[in-house]
Formats: C-alpha cells, structure tokens, sequence
C-alpha cells in the first residue's frame, strides 16, 4: 500500500467520523474534533516560527554576516509581553504590546477606511449618475444611488425615523433586503459547493482505492 | 497612571501610521514599526497554542467532561510540531504529508457540514412572513439560478436578472453598509488613537 | 390536507440531510455534466487582464483561505496558475493565511510540473507573514524586509524571477484568491489604493456579493466569484488547449444545480406548511 492511498484513507475516515455527527454526537466525531484542533494549532505555531520568527525576527537580531543588532530586541521582548497575560501579576505588562498593534493597525486603517471604503464608493456612485448607455441603465443608477443614500439614512440613528427620514429608510430597508437576499443566495452556493468538493474526494479518490470506479 | 505608557505607545504608533501616508520623511520610522507589528502580532498565534495546551491538561488533570479526548488534541498537536520541527515544512515531507491528508480534508469535511444546516435552515425558517422578506426570498431564488447552468436553462434571462440585482439594488445595498461602517471604523480609530476608547486595554480607569 | 403539509413542516432533520446528500451524491455519481455559459462579467474581465499581460511579465499571486473553502478556491488556483505559467508570466507567491502557503504549493506544483516549469525560475511561493494589511504596506516600500527568504529559507537574493522585484510597484498585477480578511479586500485597500496597482482574484461565494461596488468603481479588475467564477474560469483557460485536465469545478456544477433546486423546494414546503398553519390557526380563532 503507497503513501498516497494510506493518505486518501486517513483523509476518508476522518471525513466520515466527522460526517458521523448528522446523525448524533458520538465519540468519533469528538475524536476527530479534537485531533483537527490539536493538528490545525500544530500548523500554525510551525509555520510561524519558520515562515515569521526565524527569518523576520531571529535572523534580523543575530544576522548570519555576523553582528548582533539590539533594537531587534523591542519586538522580541514586546512578544513575550503579549505571552505575559496568562501569568495574572504580570498581565499589565501585556499592554504595551496590545498598545502597539492596535496603535499601528487603527492608523494605517484610517485612512484605508477613509480612501477605499468612503471616498471612492461615494465618488462611485455620484459618477453612475452622469453614465450614459440608455434608459435602463439610467434607471438602473438611479435606483442604485438611491438605495445608497436611503441605506446610509437607515443606518443614520441620530434623527427619529419619522417623515421624510421614515420615507426615505424605509426605501432602504427595502434595498437591503433585496441585498440580504442576494447574500442568502450566495451563501446558499458557497456551502454547497463545499459539499460538493468533500464529495467529490469519497467518490472519486477514496473508493477508487477500493476498486469501486464511478 | 499605569495606562499612561500603552495609551502613548497608541498614540505614537497610530500617529506614525497616518503621518506616513502623507509625509514621506516619515517612511523609515513608519517601516520599523511595521516589521515589529508582524514580529508582536505573531505571539498571539502562541499565546492560543500556550492556553489550548492549558485548558486540556487541566481538563486530564481534573477529569472534566469530554477529557478522555483531550490527549488527541495534545498529540495531534505534538505530533505536527515534532514533524514540522524536525523534517521541515518543505511540499512532499512528513509535516506537509500529514496537513495535505488529515488537516485539509478534515477542515473541508466540517466546514462542509454547513451545507446540511442551511439545507435545514431554509426548510424552518426562511418564512415570507411579511413583504419585506418575500422580496428577500425573491432576491434569492433569482441568484441561486442564476449561478447555476440550470438556471440560464430554465429561461436564458434569469442570469441577466441575477447580474442586475448583483450590480444594482445589490451594489447599493452593500455600499450603505460598506460606507457607514467604513465611517465607524474611523472614528473607533481615532478614538483608540486619542486614548477616548480605552477597552481594548482591559480597563477604563 | 393541511395536517399532512404540517407533518412535512416538521420533517425530522435527518430526513432533509439525506435528501441534501443525494441531491449532491447522485449528480456527482452520474457524472451528470451541464453546458456553463460564461460569464460575461467578473470573470471574463479577469481572464482578459491577465491574457494582455505581455510574456515574462511578473504578478503576485496571494493564497489567502485555508482548506475549509479549498472547494471553493483550489480549482481557480489551479486554473489561474495554469494560464499564468502557459502564457509565461513569472509567479511571485505569498500566502497572508498560513495553510494557503501548502495549498499555494500544492498547485504551483502540479502545473510547474505538467508545463516543464521550474521553481525558483518561473515561480517562487515566499511563504507566510503575519500582518494583513500592515504587512501588505511594508510590501510596497520594501518585499526583501519583508521576505528575505522563501517559505523553505532560501535567499530570494539568488533567485531569477526575484531579479527586480523590490517592492509591490515593480509587479504588474495582484491576485489574490480570498476566503475572508485577510484577503483581497486587504489587498484593494492597502495595495491597489494606496500604491494604484491593479488588484483582481477570486473570492469564496459569501464574500462575492461584498465586493460588488469594489468592481463597480474599478478598484477590483475582475473577480471570481465561488465555484461558478471557478467554473468558469477553468471553462475559458480550457479554450484552444489540446487535452485539457479535467475541470474540478465544472464537473461540481451539475451537483450545484440541482442541490439549488432542493434548497428550493425546501424553502417552498417549508412556506406552504407555514402558511397552511397560520391560515388553520387565523380560521380558529
């Protein structure tokens, strides 16, 4: 028996005793549960110290050219700050280290934020306003831009929903269903197609291996 | 007082940031912190792997429920790190071997068991209970066809109908919602920025 | 009548997984195949960005999921490696999820190796960063910091296809292929935006519908969107090539077709019995 049929069965039995909870919870579902978290964690550390440690921090503290370069110690001790919070009388020293992610990740998100999410999809959607090519895609815009300024209305809390503010998020509620419902659908695919790939790995690579040709 | 410090390295690190999308002298000192961002962002991967390993000893040592499945958890754990450490992550070795024929379709098969609960979901409780949520479920139908070669075999306008809703009422929908949470975002930021929003710190004193 | 629609409402669950089963297991089984029109949208504008890319250019291909959507995704890597490498375009990939850098390797190989490509050559796969966004804006001034090695540790110094990459402007296109955040989003905001590089790629159907407007404004060039933008894909790069590899995606479209329709029918049921019932409790009282 080679490697790759010995893999294909590892990988069908794990499939089937995790399969095995449509029917109920059992011990081979749990078994092969706590064996994906244990081997998913395993992967991730690994790949850490390989792919991130070792040459972005290690190899930059001690090069090969020889030389030991201290300012790479910052990080270094500010990472064993972070592993600080399981120790309670040194959790506080934690902070630091969570001062500098959140400090480094919320300033180069402003103005991401400002400039992708903000400015472009307003400046996007007064530009399908002036868009020519008939009048179906006049209308089209027009019910884009307006399923965009009364969604911004619904979301807008500050002012009652009452009068034309009522009017006007009550259009867009009724965008974003229509939206919801396209997300549903696509959701919908997504978990099938899930399915169908796990499927697709039974029939046509596990029971090959057992002569059962489809 | 003894917030005073992570609120200036906040301060500093986010300041930083912003100056260098606009400054480019600032480029150098903006490049530094971004190679230690990685370097402290990365411990957080341990600092899970250090309390996994946690929970389930305590679970062995006090014979929690479900502890006699802890040791799996342990091992599988084990045995990835002995393999990545000792034969490398290069393609075809133990360590790639066992995440290509346990970790992959094991992942796969329980993320696949979500296609039997939305099966079961639909079936319960997608109701039309009202206008609002037959458009939805309209909405719906019409991109579920529309996606799938038996749609366009149905009637051949259902994939236009699909892309119309997908690039109209959509677009707009997903843009209300893109352009107010992107305007949230900002002002969470700057709030973190300026010490007004200090939870993430563990405290508001 | 309306007591037997109630009954079916209240189908054990178990009933309903099976039907789910078989509505995938036998279209599969029968290898039931269904013509995919393609899309003229997304997808097709992918494929054409990527096809008037001149020989030897170089673009970044970034692995972004884990094996819970490889259904999804794996077949567009495939099919996206496989035009890149026929059209003799360098590939430089990353991964900003971990598992993405294997999976990233297990079809980076397999085409390297059925086109007579050679790695380090015509491709590397640099491996994985913690980072996100961070890490993709330190791209743009500096990929040596960033990566000094490839994922095994190999200097990327030594490396031909590294020759002249410096940063993310030095690339002629970014693709990324996303199962979430980190993911192509990451790469529109922080890459295209920031450094104006053109960003494209596939993503998982749940995130499709938002990155609609991303399209729309031409912030993203083209995108796959789930098995459908993979079917397709795979159904273009297939054009005009002798004995292709069998499509993965579009040999699960037929199953998908008809997994729809019992979903359908799932919902219809499941509204009629709910009708059926508020109509015999309205009629009570």
């Amino acid at each position: 028996m080679s490697w790759e049929v010995i893999g294909i069965w590892l990988g069908a039995l794990l499939s089937l005793c995790l399969y095995s909870f449509l029917y109920k919870d059992n011990p081979f579902y749990k078994f092969a549960e706590h064996l994906f978290v244990g081997m998913s964690a395993g992967y991730w550390v690994i790949y850490t110290i390989m792919n991130v440690l070792i040459p972005n921090w290690w190899q930059k503290l001690v090069p090969m050219e020889g030389g030991f370069q201290p300012i790479w110690l910052v990080p270094g001790v500010l990472s064993l700050f972070m592993l600080f919070r399981l120790i309670p009388k040194l959790a506080g020293l934690s902070r630091l280290s969570l001062a500098l992610i959140v400090g480094t990740g919320a300033g180069i998100s402003i103005t991401a934020m400002l400039q992708t999410r903000a400015l472009a999809q307003v400046n996007g959607t007064i530009i399908a306003l002036g868009q020519g090519g008939g009048w179906f895609n006049w209308v089209s815009n027009i019910i884009m831009v307006t399923g965009v300024v009364c969604g911004l209305v619904y979301f807008f809390f500050s002012k009652p929903h009452k009068g034309v503010v009522g009017g006007a998020a009550n259009i867009g509620i009724t965008i974003l269903m229509v939206a919801f419902g396209a997300s549903f659908g696509y959701t919908v695919m997504a978990r099938i197609s899930l399915l169908i790939g796990q499927t697709q790995f039974l029939l046509f690579e596990w029971l090959p291996t057992m002569g059962i040709h489809l | 007082m003894r917030l005073a410090i992570p609120l200036m390295i906040t301060f500093v690190a986010g300041m930083i940031m912003i100056l260098q999308f606009f400054v480019p002298a600032t480029q150098p000192m903006g490049d530094s912190l971004q190679e230690w961002y990685m370097i402290v962002a990365s411990a957080a991967i341990f600092l899970g792997a250090v309390n996994l390993i946690q929970v389930h000893t305590h679970k062995i040592r006090f014979k929690l429920k479900n502890w006699k499945y802890s040791p799996v958890t342990l091992i599988g754990f084990a045995v990835m790190i002995i393999t990545g450490l000792v034969f490398g992550i290069e393609a075809d070795l133990p360590f790639d071997y066992l995440f290509q024929q346990m970790v992959a379709p094991m992942a796969a098969t329980m993320f696949s068991l979500l296609a039997f609960f939305v099966a079961s979901a639909a079936f319960r409780a997608f109701r039309a209970s009202n206008w609002r949520a037959t458009l939805l479920l309209i909405s719906a139908f019409v991109v579920m066809l529309g996606r799938v070669p038996i749609g366009s075999m149905i009637w051949n306008k259902i994939p236009l109908i699909s892309e119309w809703i997908m690039q109209y009422p959509n677009m707009a929908g997903q843009r209300a919602v893109m352009i107010g949470a992107a305007m949230g975002m900002v002002a969470t930021s700057l709030r973190m920025i300026f010490g007004v929003e200090r939870s993430y710190l563990g405290g508001a004193d | 009548m309306s007591t037997f629609i109630e009954k079916l409402g209240n189908l054990d669950r178990r009933v309903i997984f099976v039907l789910m089963a078989l509505a995938v297991i036998i279209p599969l089984a029968l290898r039931m195949n269904l013509p995919i029109p393609i899309d003229q949208g997304p997808s097709m504008d992918l494929y054409n960005m990527i096809d008037a890319l001149p020989e030897g250019s170089r673009v970044l291909l970034s692995f972004d999921y884990d094996p819970s959507t490889m259904p999804e995704l794996q077949p567009m890597a495939i099919a996206l490696v496989q035009q890149l490498m026929t059209k003799d375009i360098k590939i430089v990939s990353m991964a900003l999820w971990p598992m993405g850098v294997s999976l990233g390797n297990e079809a980076l190989i397999a085409v390297s190796d059925s086109l007579g490509r050679e790695e380090y050559v015509d491709w590397v796969n640099l491996g994985y960063k913690t980072g996100g966004g961070v890490l993709i804006v330190r791209l743009g001034s500096d990929i040596k910091s960033v990566f000094p090695v490839d994922y095994d540790g190999n200097s990327i110094d030594d490396m031909p296809v590294m020759q002249g990459v410096n940063k993310l402007g030095d690339l002629d296109m970014i693709i990324s292929l996303s199962a979430g955040e980190p993911g192509i989003e990451t790469w529109v905001m922080m890459a295209g935006d920031r450094y104006n590089l053109p960003v494209g790629g596939g993503c998982t159907a749940v995130s499709a519908p938002q990155l609609y407007p991303f399209l729309a404004t031409g912030q993203l060039i083209g995108l796959l969107g789930g098995l459908k933008g993979a079917g397709d894909y795979e159904t273009m790069v297939r054009v005009g090539v002798e004995n292709p590899p069998p499509g993965i995606a579009i040999a699960g479209m037929a199953a998908q077709s008809v997994a729809h329709l019992v979903i359908m029918l799932f919902i219809i049921i499941g509204n009629i019995a709910y009708l059926s019932e508020k109509k015999r409790k309205g009629g009570a009282k």
